[in-house]
């Protein structure tokens, strides 16, 4: 027990270790091109991290990353590209925006699942009330009483 | 032996809680009110006995006890006080019986405060509460027992994630479980209403305080989260989609739905099946964000599998509370006597819309968070499901949300004019429309979600403007607008200040995500760098050491170009000793107008550093928005209608 945790607890140090900002990072000359870049690293994932995009991790595959992302787009890829050449390597995970295909179309398709069976759920819940039980004669006087002291007050 | 105690008293507990989960349900079949009142007491119990156990466990920390088996993995002696503290709740065990702190403290609340509810329902109710605490405490005891004591003792413990050891995040998991369990008071009132076959607006005059105090203690604890990754990150990045965040997120989004359904039901009868299943829903997302955090399924299905037993048992527990529930509220619900009519145009129908798309934005989060696993796990690739995914979603189903908010509050009850609403809200809709078409036409026809987020922010804002203008009678009958302003009722000031801070909150998001400027330099010292309307001077780095950290500390000066005095901005790269990690702690100044950021990174050689400079406009709003809405909570709840029983509670709902 006590192994796999500090295994385990290593294995968070190494992965989440910050290590600061990289000398070698440097902007693109060309503004446009850096702005290209900037973009597609949001969209790219850093693949040890939970769900942090290359643009804001510390870790040092997002610092590669970032470097092939700014290498590729400096010697002219598109950013489809660049997305296509890195997921040659790392597979669909390294998207942040999950491809369209047959096993995400649940996924895409989940916002109007679920706007479907809400609607659905509530409509139910305001179906139509049953008329209420008419007031037996006893109740009747009852209230015939209330409403008499109500109008004398007013 | 202080630990032996602890765990003592959790199994007294959890004997406390078995007969409060059982015996006042003879009590209530039998008519025996000597029976029922064994739910109070258990209750009462139990509270004091987690109170006994949380307490052992936090002394051990205090003191190191390395032999007992949760402190030494999770805290070292050389930890500050207060990360020895915070680290009891830092790790799966210690936050597992901090929840059932939390939980039994809830039904002692309940117990104690709950004395003007009908004996029965009561009863009832706390009777639920103590199974949930029933089904913790075994998976306490039998799966993740954090008294369990090493021998031979470790000389030194493992010590906590350097990146956790913070102010921020010592308070954020207290805050957000005070939160999620919160929100078991409305599922135990909402189970409870099941096995009696009523809900009456008593019923949800009842659920809606303890739902909002759940909900003020996930929104703050939520931001806190944030506020967390903004500062420690050293990126600047405040929200991430991640699962952890996710798991409190959608809580929160079912908890924001309950709030407003619950009125309805309080004040018009109605959507009482529907409330009772959000009641149901949102604290089956408080279990499942739990789980998904400290189980450590979302960090890999792998680490899931590695320790079986935990994962039945949680899969166990889900599948005999959420299924349990569900099956009950099917059997059940339709038996509830429908309430009031309303008309397509109404009060009723936006806060409908409000529950539409607040959950379904909720189960789109569910699916994107659960998504990766279940692909993974049934062998169907990997992916990752990340913001553009989540945004997307939170675009197309949160704008219609906002933009339905300005009109939620000026249509009556029953049947409203929407030609009226629309006239009151015209001003707030042409102050919106100025402000997006500027914007768009400003950034040159760039970035049309800048233009559209500011659109939404003054749209909301100007609307919740007029609200209170139109209900103040202010344009109509101007002389005595300051005494209408002063007697509004402190719920309506609530609902408007929350209102108002989600467009705070929305102006933060959006103009920060805009106009964030960035410099990424390598600065020797001397050396300056423009950022914003700052021109920042770097005035080397120095040494510096913690108690149980090193770190080196950049020295910058940042003067406004407009003139004023300097701003020091100090950023550290820490190297933490148990467990060695490396952290960054940004430098960051804070003003209404932005945030300026700094960050140190690696040596360059040659008395050379990697520096980060963000100026970043008005983050502020973020937490500012959030603080908003907490104390739009807060204000609402000290509405003396809430106060249940006050007499006159009754005649002052009518009228509002």
């Amino acid at each position: 027990m006590m192994r796999a945790l500090t295994a385990f607890l290593l294995t968070i140090a190494l992965t989440v270790a910050a290590l600061a900002v990289a000398v070698d990072e440097k902007p693109l000359e060309d503004p446009a091109k850096e702005a290209m870049a900037r973009e597609l690293m949001k969209e790219l994932r850093c693949v040890v991290c939970q769900n942090q995009s290359i643009e804001d991790s510390n870790a040092d595959i997002a610092r590669d990353l970032r470097q092939i992302v700014r290498e590729r787009i400096a010697m002219g890829d598109t950013p489809d590209n660049v997305k296509a050449y890195l997921v040659d390597r790392y597979g669909d995970y390294v998207l942040l925006e999950p491809p369209l295909k047959p096993t995400t179309y649940f996924l895409w398709g989940s916002p109007f699942i679920f706007l479907g069976f809400v609607v659905y759920m509530v409509l139910r819940s305001r179906k139509k009330p049953v008329a209420p039980a008419p007031l037996s004669a006893e109740e009747q006087a009852e209230l015939d009483t209330i409403l008499g002291k109500r109008e004398d007050d007013a | 032996m202080i630990a032996e105690l602890g765990h003592f008293a959790t199994i007294l507990a959890l004997v406390l809680a078995l007969l409060g989960a059982t015996v006042p349900h003879v009590g209530i079949a039998r008519g025996d009110s000597r029976l029922m009142a064994v739910a109070d007491n258990a209750a009462i119990g139990q509270f004091l006995m987690a109170i006994i156990a949380f307490g052992a466990l936090m002394y051990s920390y205090i003191i190191s006890d390395f032999s007992v088996y949760a402190v030494a993995a999770n805290s070292h002696s050389a930890k500050p006080m207060l990360y020895k503290i915070a680290g009891v709740w830092g790790n799966h065990e210690g936050s597992l019986l901090l929840w059932i702190l939390m939980l039994t403290l809830f039904a002692a609340a309940l117990s104690l405060k709950g004395r003007k509810l009908p004996q029965r329902f009561r009863t009832r109710v706390i009777a639920v509460q103590s199974a949930l605490v029933v089904g913790f405490l075994l998976f306490i005891l039998f799966t993740s027992n954090p008294f369990v004591r090493l021998d031979p003792a470790p000389f030194e413990g493992n010590g906590l994630n350097p990146l956790l050891q913070d102010p921020g995040l010592a308070f954020h998991p207290p805050m957000l479980y005070l939160g999620y369990v919160g929100l078991s008071v409305a599922f135990s009132f909402a189970v409870a209403a099941l096995i009696e076959g009523e809900v009456t607006p008593l019923w949800a005059r009842w659920v809606r305080p303890w739902t909002l105090v759940a909900w003020m203690f996930l929104t703050a604890g939520i931001i806190l989260g944030s506020w967390w990754a903004y500062y420690e990150l050293g990126w600047g990045g405040w929200w991430f989609w991640d699962p952890a965040e996710n798991a409190s997120f959608m809580p929160w989004l079912v908890a924001t739905a309950l709030l407003h359904s619950a009125i309805v039901v309080e004040k018009r009868d109605a959507l009482k099946s529907w409330t009772i299943l959000l009641s149901i829903v949102a604290f089956s997302f408080s279990l499942l964000g739990t789980f998904l955090v400290r189980s450590g399924v979302i960090t890999s299905v792998h680490a899931f599998a590695n320790d079986p037993a935990r994962g039945v048992f949680i899969l166990g527990f889900l599948v005999v509370v959420i299924g349990g529930a569900l099956t009950l509220y099917a059997w059940r619900a339709p038996k509830l006597t429908p309430g009031g009519l309303f008309g397509l145009v109404s009060r009723e129908s936006a806060l409908v819309l409000n529950n539409i798309l607040l959950s379904t934005f909720a189960g789109v989060v569910l699916v994107g968070t659960l998504y990766p696993l279940v692909l993974e796990a049934t062998g169907s690739g990997q992916i990752s499901v990340g913001a553009p995914f989540f945004d997307f979603g939170a675009i197309v189903l949160m704008s219609p949300l906002i933009v339905a908010l300005g009109f939620g509050p000026l249509l009556a009850w029953k049947r409203g004019r929407l030609p009226r609403a629309a006239t009151t809200l015209l001003p707030a809709l042409v102050v919106a429309l100025v402000v997006g078409l500027f914007t768009y036409w400003q950034t040159a026809g760039g970035v049309v979600m800048t233009a559209f987020g500011l659109l939404l922010a003054t749209w909301l804002l100007a609307s919740v403007a007029m609200e209170i203008a139109e209900r103040t009678q202010l344009f109509k009958n101007p002389a005595g607008f300051l005494r209408r302003l002063r007697h509004l009722p402190r719920a309506s000031w609530g609902m408007s200040l929350a209102h108002s801070g989600v467009a705070v909150l929305l102006f933060g998001i959006t103009i920060s995500e805009a106009w964030t400027e960035e410099k990424l330099v390598i600065m020797q010292r001397g050396d300056t760098a423009e950022v914003g309307d700052y021109s920042v001077r770097f005035d080397g780095v120095a040494p510096v050491t913690g108690p149980n950290y090193t770190a080196i500390q950049g020295h910058f000066y940042a003067s406004p170009k407009s003139g004023g005095a300097d701003i020091m901005l100090e950023p550290q790269d820490r190297l933490y000793t148990d467990p060695v990690m490396n952290t960054t702690e940004a430098a960051i100044h804070s003003m209404l107008s932005g945030d300026l950021y700094a960050v140190i990174g690696e040596a360059a050689g040659g008395g050379r550093w990697s520096v980060r400079l963000y100026f970043k406009p008005f983050v502020v709003g973020l937490w500012l928005g959030a603080a908003m809405m907490v104390l739009g909570g807060l204000l609402s709840l000290s509405d003396r209608r809430l106060r249940v029983g006050a007499p006159k509670a009754k005649k002052l709902s009518a009228e509002a």
